[in-house]
């Protein structure tokens, strides 16, 4: 690190990437999640929806990005465009976690919660929610670390973060620049599967 | 619903059942009058659970009604239906993430009893299965062992003092002498608070035991409603082919108690 002012430079684009990573898994988070309650009462859906999901997982980072940049509103260089790739690519593991975990309920469980006399929402909230937890946050750890990684190509369009490092370092074939945008995206991948990994431990029922 | 000490009439009116062209039920009636312990009683896919699970609510018939108090299920609000029904199935029922007094306690919290008021309540109830509370109320079902999963999910079927109790083969995944330790349990507990019950078991032991009458059904119909002295001797086919296993099964007490 004998370059002046790198230090500042990794902890501005660090903070940067992190908000990336952090706006894009609430909006996935806020849209995967009751996406897929939703889908656990809505069957015929299931296939479409998981269908297009995996679409977008198929293409690949950079193309995604790519395309996302003539379409209008949502499209464009920058960030806004950045982030919907982000929220695409983590739909998927939030989205198929939801559904597996609470179509996973038991359904003896899940029978005699009605039988007790629980509304929709009361079963929801207090029975497979609860139950479904760890599976539903395991695929929130699986979306967040790889979007900490794809958000690395969020700088080929303007998007920031680490990825501004690793980009200019290979055109300048710089080897420090690469290494101060890989090792702190790697660490802040690794601090996030750490952080989510506890928490999903806290909720062992069952 | 829940009003204390009360007991519940069900009639079956010319129920019929069927899924996919498969007829499950066929033209049952029958009625079961208050305290008493009507037991269904068939081999796998005779329609028993099906049955059962009309009740409350969670099956309605393709043709045909039942009254739960006089009133057919469709035009109970299921809700207020079945809270003031306890149900009891085999060992899964139990909530995995509720303790043991989370379970007990859950129909008094869904109907909005006061904390304490439940607290009293889960304790009496576990007493009365014959658990400890002190020992048993912040366990999981997890680590209680299945006779005790089973007094729980009684106890908890009990807990907002039900008109009806409805029982789904609660005791078939037990070993013998816990079985007949619940099963005697079952029998003190009926005795005391005379509650309208009906049992689905494929065993005719615990039909003859339990019941003050038997409901044999064979696929899908109901080949004999009797008392368990009548029934051991009725000539029907089927029923026959359920006492033969009492020749050769390991010896039983039914036949002293009768």
């Amino acid at each position: 690190m004998n370059r002046p002012g790198l230090l500042d430079d990794i902890l501005e684009l660090t903070s940067e990437h992190f908000v990336l990573v952090l706006v894009s898994m609430a909006i996935a988070v806020a849209i995967g999640i009751p996406l897929g309650i939703l889908l656990t009462r809505r069957a015929p859906l299931q296939g479409w929806v998981l269908g297009f999901a995996n679409v977008m997982q198929t293409i690949p980072s950079l193309a995604l990005f790519g395309f996302l940049i003539p379409i209008p509103l949502i499209g464009g260089i920058g960030k806004r465009t950045a982030i919907v790739a982000l929220v695409l690519y983590a739909l998927l593991p939030i989205l198929r976690n939801t559904l597996v975990g609470i179509l996973g309920v038991d359904s003896a469980v899940r029978e005699s919660a009605l039988a007790m006399g629980m509304t929709g929402r009361q079963l929801l909230w207090q029975v497979e929610l609860p139950l479904a937890a760890r599976t539903i946050l395991a695929g929130v750890r699986v979306a967040t670390v790889t979007t900490v990684g794809t958000a690395t190509i969020a700088a080929a369009i303007g998007g920031g973060g680490l990825g501004v490092f690793i980009f200019r370092g290979i055109a300048s074939v710089d080897t420090t620049q690469i290494l101060a945008g890989a090792v702190p995206a790697a660490v802040l991948a690794l601090l996030s599967d750490g952080g989510l990994g506890w928490i999903e431990r806290r909720f062992s029922a069952a | 619903m829940p009003d204390a000490g009360g007991t519940a009439t069900v009639e079956f009116r010319q129920v019929s059942y069927s899924v996919g062209g498969n007829l499950i039920l066929d033209n049952l009636s029958f009625s079961i009058e208050p305290g008493e312990t009507v037991v269904l009683l068939g081999r796998s896919g005779s329609g028993k659970t099906t049955a059962l699970k009309m009740v409350n609510g969670l099956l309605f018939p393709t043709t045909g009604e039942i009254r739960v108090d006089g009133r057919a299920t469709t035009e109970w609000d299921l809700i207020s239906l079945r809270r003031g029904i306890g149900y009891v199935i085999q060992e899964v029922g139990l909530f995995p993430h509720f303790t043991v007094a989370q379970n007990v306690g859950l129909v008094p919290r869904l109907e909005g009893w006061p904390s304490e008021h439940i607290e009293v309540r889960s304790k009496e109830l576990l007493q009365e299965v014959g658990l400890e509370p002190q020992q048993f109320l912040t366990r999981h079902p997890r680590e209680l062992s299945g006779g005790q999963r089973q007094r729980v999910g009684v106890a908890r079927a009990l807990a907002a003092d039900p008109r009806l109790l409805l029982f789904d083969e609660p005791f078939g995944a037990l070993d013998p002498v816990t079985r007949l330790e619940l099963q005697d349990q079952f029998l003190a507990l009926r005795n005391q608070l005379r509650k309208t019950s009906i049992f689905v078991t494929h065993d005719v032991r615990e039909a003859l035991r339990l019941g003050t009458r038997i409901a044999l059904l064979d696929r899908g119909r109901l080949e004999v409603l009797a008392t368990p002295q009548e029934f051991l001797r009725s000539e029907g086919l089927v029923t026959r082919a359920f006492l033969a296993v009492l020749d050769h099964g390991p010896p039983m007490n039914a036949n002293e108690r009768l």
